[in-house]
């Protein structure tokens, strides 16, 4: 058997307070932070990883800078400038790190976070 | 115990001491060094040098523990029979072994005259201090010198009485300057050279009388000339202090010098000589390599070994008086037989002479003159077979024919002051060694003198190793480009310079760099725009992010100077926010512990009561610190906190490559430390001393000295073109120390560019500081000013106000510190 659970998606803010090339925190109702990041200005293109830096404990993700690693979407943390993949959360230097996902979208202007 | 005596405090009997402690922890031998000078050993190779700051202690050697060293009490008598040695003083010394160390005594050609008052010599550090009270006292108008003798040491003597604002006249009795290191050709462009440096040349001629007239000097050459001046210097020749051991017996050279074997051991068993005063085979030499050597001989010898000297490499490599001059091997083609290949340009002044074996295979020496940049190769490559065509080795670069490193066999020495091959080199490369300072580690290559670092970089090179200048994976323009890049295209975003010039969306490396170089360029606020997206967290919310994400706050306390009033309000805003107060490096305070929703609330109160951003988050320049100087402090000489505070308030803001400290002492005492800073200014009785390039952190460096008292206006406008220069030239993330060793020629170069206006971009340096200076602005001023800049200082965009509730504290020593986030290694 086969529990189906409807997502429960929760509007963080609009799109337009997301800049272009950087990312900003959100605090879900369970009290855990969710890094929100807008790589560039195509409106449909929004990640989601927990805000906690796995290697300093510290909640600082958001505040990364964004860029590419051949193609690769991804964040440098501001604390050691380990990079994490914007689609998985693995961390490009050591694959065995990585940080947990959330599902991420853009509805009517608004951008949303899932339950991952 | 054995008793060690050691005659002479000189660098060789110094480098004995050192050698044998080194070798000898457990200290079987007790050390006497009986040393006739007052001063305690110092580097007479670099004496010159101290003419640029009359700064004694930076020559000084690093002293030897468990030695004990008597100053001015020279030795006057040995009694080999009852193995004792008494001093001027009368004490008295027991040896088991003894070493001389006499070095050598200044030849004073007995003409008539030569000990009038005005005649000096030039060996000591009193020599210099001597030499330099006496250009002190003549008087302004024509001041010139007499320097007797043209070699090496005659060249640092007339840059000396240069440097002292005397014009040199140089008298060699040889037919050429530095008769014994270079040939007629090189001699002949060495003199051109020298000459364009207001040094008048004599050769072919010798001084046969002075005399005193009107106060002055009157010097009469062999070819008739008169020369009427102001002082005269001997620097004819060195000649082996050998008397005490003539007096006791031990058995010297034909035309001095004590006789040694092999082992540097004398006539008598229990006594040896290294150094200059030593005879080897025959030869007295006057370089401090073979008297090292012999140093290691000697103290190999009295634990027991059987070193014996291997005789001497006396190849040379110097600037004299900005002039490359370097001679290796037979470079005199002494060598029956030997075939001579000359390359010559005298428009761009360089000499090159190679001197390779009857069969034209085998290098046997060589002159450089101007040019002495393949000085390490050509060095290294002496007995080894010659890689085809012998004129390869000088061609000029370019012309496709210059033989590289490559050629080296592995037994080749590159590094002649550590003596390290190739071979090792190429080792220690293929363990991992992937830069020049890693190579330098790991095989003390390049640690001395540093002439051979070119080739370490040539050798990892052609070893292979990609020494890629591209900034990153999206840039393959190194930073230096980037810049002229900026600045001849006017492009002012990131978007348009990654569309046009790069490849991808950009990185943590190129982003906060091309916002860096935007900044320089006078792009306005940077948070406006597209730009505050490119920042690093600590320039995106201009604070220091901490170990538990929160950030630390440190405002402008310029020169270190403050009020009482406004260390209040620093206190109390301290107390209100309940952060962490520590007194910082740089002479201000660091108030921790601020979360993102705290920073514009404490900063509406720091800027309200005139403090500004002190740039602790930004790779700019921080802090110049000063001492109090004339102000309050009784041996200051010059206001160093009101120069401190006008140079921090003039570059307050400057966005640069790394982060960029200052500093500024009122006096040679240096309490402000200047010298550990990337540019440190040192007040002297005239002026200010410029140094530039120092650092303290991961790797210690001393700044060098630029310039020596000037006056306050031309030493802004050199740091204004020291630093401008530096923010467009160097690499991302290169302090000073490491941009000057990169540069091709170091600190001379340098010189050349921002002192001299070699490259004749000195104006438009100083201009593109003026527009710094004219539009700087407060950053935080403008983010409290902009509403739009404000709204990204929140924890949470979804619930402004909320503080991260990850971040807790805990008191220690009275004050709130982070609680530990305890996640080492990275979780899950």
């Amino acid at each position: 058997m086969t529990a189906v659970r409807e997502r429960v998606w929760t509007t963080v803010c609009a799109l337009s307070e997301l800049l272009p090339g950087r990312g900003v925190a959100a605090l879900l109702p369970d009290g855990r932070q969710v890094a929100v990041f807008r790589p560039g200005d195509r409106t449909e293109e929004v990640y989601g990883l927990s805000n906690v830096d796995p290697f300093s404990g510290a909640a600082v993700l958001s505040r990364g800078v964004v860029g590419d690693l051949r193609g690769v979407p991804v964040v440098a943390s501001p604390m050691h400038k380990q990079h994490f993949d914007l689609r998985t959360g693995v961390c490009v230097e050591d694959g065995e790190v990585s940080v947990v996902v959330f599902p991420v979208r853009v509805h009517d202007g608004e951008v949303q976070v899932g339950s991952p | 115990m054995n008793r060690l005596v050691v005659i002479g405090n000189g660098m060789a009997g110094h480098r004995l001491v050192r050698a044998l402690r080194d070798r000898d922890p457990a200290g079987s031998w007790r050390v006497d060094v009986l040393a006739e000078e007052p001063h305690p050993a110092y580097d007479r190779v670099a004496l010159t040098s101290y003419v640029d700051d009359w700064d004694f202690d930076r020559l000084v050697l690093d002293p030897v523990d468990l030695a004990s060293v008597h100053l001015g009490d020279p030795v006057r008598t040995i009694d080999r029979a009852a193995h004792t040695v008494t001093t001027a003083s009368g004490a008295v010394y027991g040896y088991d072994a003894l070493v001389l160390a006499t070095g050598s005594y200044p030849f004073v050609p007995p003409i008539p005259g030569h000990d009038l008052p005005g005649c000096h010599v030039y060996r000591t550090i009193d020599d210099l201090d001597g030499i330099r009270a006496a250009a002190g006292r003549i008087g302004v108008g024509r001041r010139s010198a007499l320097v007797v003798g043209g070699g090496l040491l005659g060249l640092e003597a007339a840059k000396a009485l240069r440097d002292l604002g005397l014009s040199p006249h140089v008298v060699e009795m040889a037919p050429r300057l530095m008769p014994l290191q270079v040939d007629e050709g090189g001699g002949g462009l060495l003199r051109r050279l020298i000459a364009e440096l207001d040094v008048t040349v004599h050769t072919g001629a010798s001084t046969q009388a002075i005399a005193e007239e009107r106060g002055r000097l009157l010097a009469t050459l062999s070819n008739g000339t008169e020369l009427d001046v102001d002082l005269v210097v001997f620097s004819a020749g060195v000649r082996p202090r050998d008397e005490l051991a003539r007096s006791t017996g031990l058995a010297v050279g034909e035309r001095g010098g004590v006789v040694v074997d092999g082992g540097c051991r004398t006539s008598d068993p229990s006594v040896y000589a290294v150094g200059e005063c030593a005879c080897v085979d025959g030869r007295v030499y006057g370089l401090v390599a073979p008297g090292y050597a012999m140093a290691e001989v000697v103290a190999d010898r009295l634990l027991g070994g059987s070193a014996a000297f291997p005789g001497a490499d006396t190849s040379t490599k110097l600037k004299l008086l900005g002039v490359d001059v370097a001679s290796f091997g037979d470079a005199h083609a002494a060598t029956e037989g030997a075939l001579e290949v000359v390359f010559h340009d005298a428009v761009a002044g360089s000499y090159k002479k190679v001197v390779v074996s009857d069969d034209a295979r085998t290098l046997l020496g060589g002159v450089l003159v101007g040019d002495a940049s393949a000085y390490p190769t050509l060095r290294a490559l002496v007995g080894a077979e010659v890689p085809g065509d012998p004129a390869a080795l000088i061609a000029p670069a370019g012309s496709g024919g210059a033989v590289g490193i490559a050629a080296l066999p592995p037994s080749a020495q590159v590094c002649s002051c550590n003596a390290v091959t190739r071979g090792a080199i190429d080792e220690a490369i293929g363990a991992g060694c992937a830069d020049v300072a890693c190579v330098k580690k790991c095989t003390t290559a390049g640690t001395g003198c540093g002439s051979c670092l070119p080739a370490l970089k040539q050798l990892l090179a052609v070893a292979g190793v990609a020494q890629s200048t591209a900034l990153c994976e999206h840039f393959g323009q190194r930073r230096v480009d980037l810049f002229e890049i900026l600045r001849a295209t006017g492009i002012r975003t990131f978007s348009e310079l990654i569309e046009r010039h790069g490849t991808g969306r950009g990185c943590d490396i190129c982003k906060p760099a091309v916002a860096s170089m935007l900044a320089s360029l006078g792009a306005g606020h940077v948070l406006d725009g597209e730009q505050a997206a490119l920042q690093d967290t600590n320039d995106h919310f201009l604070a220091n992010i901490q170990r538990n994400g929160t950030y630390s706050v440190v405002p402008r306390i310029p020169g270190g100077e403050i009020t009482p009033a406004k260390l209040l309000v620093i206190a109390e805003v301290a107390r209100d926010f309940g952060l962490y107060t520590k007194i910082t490096g740089g002479q201000r305070i660091d108030l921790f512990g601020a979360t993102v929703d705290q920073l514009p609330l404490i900063w509406r109160r720091l800027v309200d009561a005139g403090f500004e951003s002190g740039h602790a988050y930004g790779k700019a320049l921080r802090t110049v610190k000063s001492c109090v100087g004339t102000t309050w402090c009784r041996y200051g000489v010059q206001d160093s906190v009101g120069m401190a505070v006008e140079l921090e308030l003039r570059y307050r803001g400057l966005r640069s490559p790394h982060k960029v400290k200052a500093a500024v002492s009122g006096c040679a005492r240096e309490c402000a430390e200047a010298r550990s800073k990337d540019f440190g200014v040192i007040a002297t009785e005239t002026g200010w001393n410029l140094y530039v390039g120092g650092n303290g952190g991961f790797t210690p460096r001393h700044a060098e000295l630029l310039v020596s008292d000037v006056d306050s206006a031309m030493l802004v406008r050199l740091i204004d073109r020291f630093l401008m220069f530096y923010v467009r030239t160097a690499d991302r993330l290169q302090r000073t120390a490491a941009w000057i060793e990169a540069m091709d020629g170091g600190i001379d170069r340098l010189r050349e560019v921002i002192v001299d206006d070699s490259l004749g971009i000195c104006a438009e340096l100083e201009a593109a500081m003026e527009l710094h200076v004219e539009s700087y602005a407060d950053e935080w001023s403008g983010v409290l000013e902009d509403p739009a800049k404000l709204a990204r200082f929140r924890s949470f965009v979804n619930a402004p106000g909320v503080p991260d509730p990850t971040v807790s504290f805990r008191e220690e020593r009275g004050q709130r510190v982070p609680v530990s986030l305890g996640m080492p290694g990275g979780g899950r």
